[in-house]
């Protein structure tokens, strides 16, 4: 198969789905891409896994008591302004390369976004549902898990996709840090040539696409029924936008 | 004859360890703040290149999106579609954008504005949308009682009550673009995040941009906080 018509592009696409000798000298592209495949997956599973049994705990037992807003707006606003490379770049700097080193580093970019939706999606559970779980006796814990939880878990799992998609993004740095994700064609084009590094940007696009896509699907699986009924117009659209204008840096 | 000799080695031994005192904090990668004095210059001219990328990006993605969502408002269907293509721009990493359009436009400032302004488009998009929606239809119907026409309507009454929710909107837009216009040196662009590539071993060195980032994302947040303080007076009232 040969896409040469497509010019650049073309090369891109056939770099991407045969395998042939880069500039390098050496095998690249094709199923050559699998390996840094996995380890791109590997890196961005890992990370959002323990960001996430960090974060989500956290997030929704201060959603759960009312506490600690100041910490999660402060959580939120400094992942925000922090570049995702000055903390990649950091942690190599200051711990060398290594999986466990740029996992760190991804990791604290992936807690923001997965603490700020745990809250909010709480903190936005309707009280009348709470109060009347309290009148009919349920501890707190009980509240939390059977109640404000299940309502929650459509924005919970929000912050989960968010910091999913971005850390697929910024693995993609992952080579710089000594990972050899699919960002090695990218960062390093002397061994895969142009084509190369047009054809991971495709694969690199596509694959935070069908997380996005894929995981937006989970999320409305996710969805109480009771919420899909009432509203749904209205809170399909205006949730994701709530946390972040509350949260919105105050002086 | 041997006492000057010696004096002389002790003299240059102390004299080479200073110096080397001076540098060691540089050759065991501390965080030295000698060394960031002394090398602050470097920072400059990457700082403003930086700024550049950043305020073009946000200024261009609210041109469009402010246009986009006017559209939207008046024909509401349009807020589905325009969310979906805007949210696929928003979900491409931004490297990757990068070198996606690298063989059209080239390396330089054109492919890392794009790709930044692009980025911006959801986020301003759907907090214009937004504030819009969320004017009191009180105050619509207040306005129409005055005689306003549509237009007069959307400039006197919607736009100034939709005021904070867009700037909520511009205020995430310039602190996240803050932090991915760093990445722009894979476009060659410079900025920021080409001064901190450059070492990207040396402690100090990420240090300092990173903290330049911060430094600038917080200001221009809060250049933004005070015009809405003074274009939306009556919040004011309302808080005090």
């Amino acid at each position: 198969m040969t896409l040469a018509f497509l010019g650049g592009l073309g090369d891109a696409l056939q770099f991407i789905v045969t395998k042939s000798e880069g500039p390098g000298g050496a095998q690249v592209g094709g199923s050559q891409l699998l390996p840094l495949l996995r380890e791109h997956l590997l890196l961005t599973v890992v990370s959002v896994g323990i960001a996430a049994a960090i974060a989500l705990p956290l997030g929704l037992w201060l959603g759960h008591s009312r506490r600690g807003s100041f910490l999660v707006i402060t959580v939120t606003n400094a992942g925000r302004a922090i570049p995702s490379i000055g903390v990649v770049f950091l942690f190599f700097a200051a711990l060398g390369a290594g999986f466990f080193n740029i996992t760190l580093a991804l990791v604290l970019l992936a807690i923001p976004p997965i603490l700020l939706n745990a809250y909010t999606g709480v903190r936005a559970v309707d009280p009348e549902a709470v109060d009347a779980a309290r009148g009919m006796g349920l501890t707190g814990a009980q509240i939390l898990r059977r109640v404000e939880l299940p309502l929650s878990l459509p924005l919970v799992f929000g912050g989960v996709k968010t910091s999913t998609v971005n850390v697929l993004a910024t693995a993609t740095l992952g080579p710089a840090a000594g990972v050899v994700t699919l960002g090695d064609p990218i960062i390093n084009p002397s061994s895969y040539g142009d084509a190369g590094r047009l054809g991971a940007a495709i694969v690199v696009a596509a694959l935070a696409i069908t997380a996005e896509v894929g995981l937006s699907a989970v999320q409305r699986k996710l969805t109480p029924e009771g919420l899909k009924l009432t509203g749904q117009a209205t809170s399909r659209r205006r949730l994701p936008s709530i946390p972040k204008r509350r949260i919105a840096p105050t002086p | 004859m041997s006492a000057p000799t010696i004096l002389a080695q002790a003299d240059s031994g102390f004299f080479r360890d200073r110096s080397s005192n001076g540098d060691s904090c540089v050759a065991n990668n501390g965080f030295c703040p000698d060394w960031i004095v002394h090398h602050l210059d470097r920072y400059v001219s990457p700082f403003w290149q930086h700024l550049f990328l950043v305020v073009v990006s946000v200024g261009l993605g609210f041109a469009i999106a402010f246009v986009l969502a006017l559209v939207a408002h008046r024909r509401h269907r349009l807020v589905g579609p325009v969310t979906q293509v805007t949210g696929i721009l928003y979900t491409i990493p931004s490297l990757a954008f990068f070198f996606l359009l690298l063989p059209i436009t080239g390396r330089g400032n054109k492919t890392a504005i794009i790709a930044l302004t692009a980025y911006t488009l959801l986020i301003l998009f759907r907090n214009t949308v937004d504030g819009l929606d969320g004017v009191p239809e009180e105050a619509r119907d207040a306005g129409r009682g005055m005689g306003l026409t549509d237009r007069q309507l959307l400039w006197r009454v919607e736009l100034p009550l939709a005021l904070p929710t867009i700037i909520a909107g511009l205020r995430i837009a310039a602190t996240t673009t803050v932090g991915l216009a760093a990445l722009a040196t894979f476009a060659g662009a410079g900025g920021l995040g080409d001064q901190m590539a450059s070492q990207k071993e040396f402690i100090s060195n990420i240090a300092v941009g990173g903290a330049l980032c911060v430094l600038m994302a917080v200001a221009l947040d809060a250049i933004l906080l005070g015009a809405q303080r003074l274009l939306t007076p009556w919040t004011r009232v309302r808080a005090a």
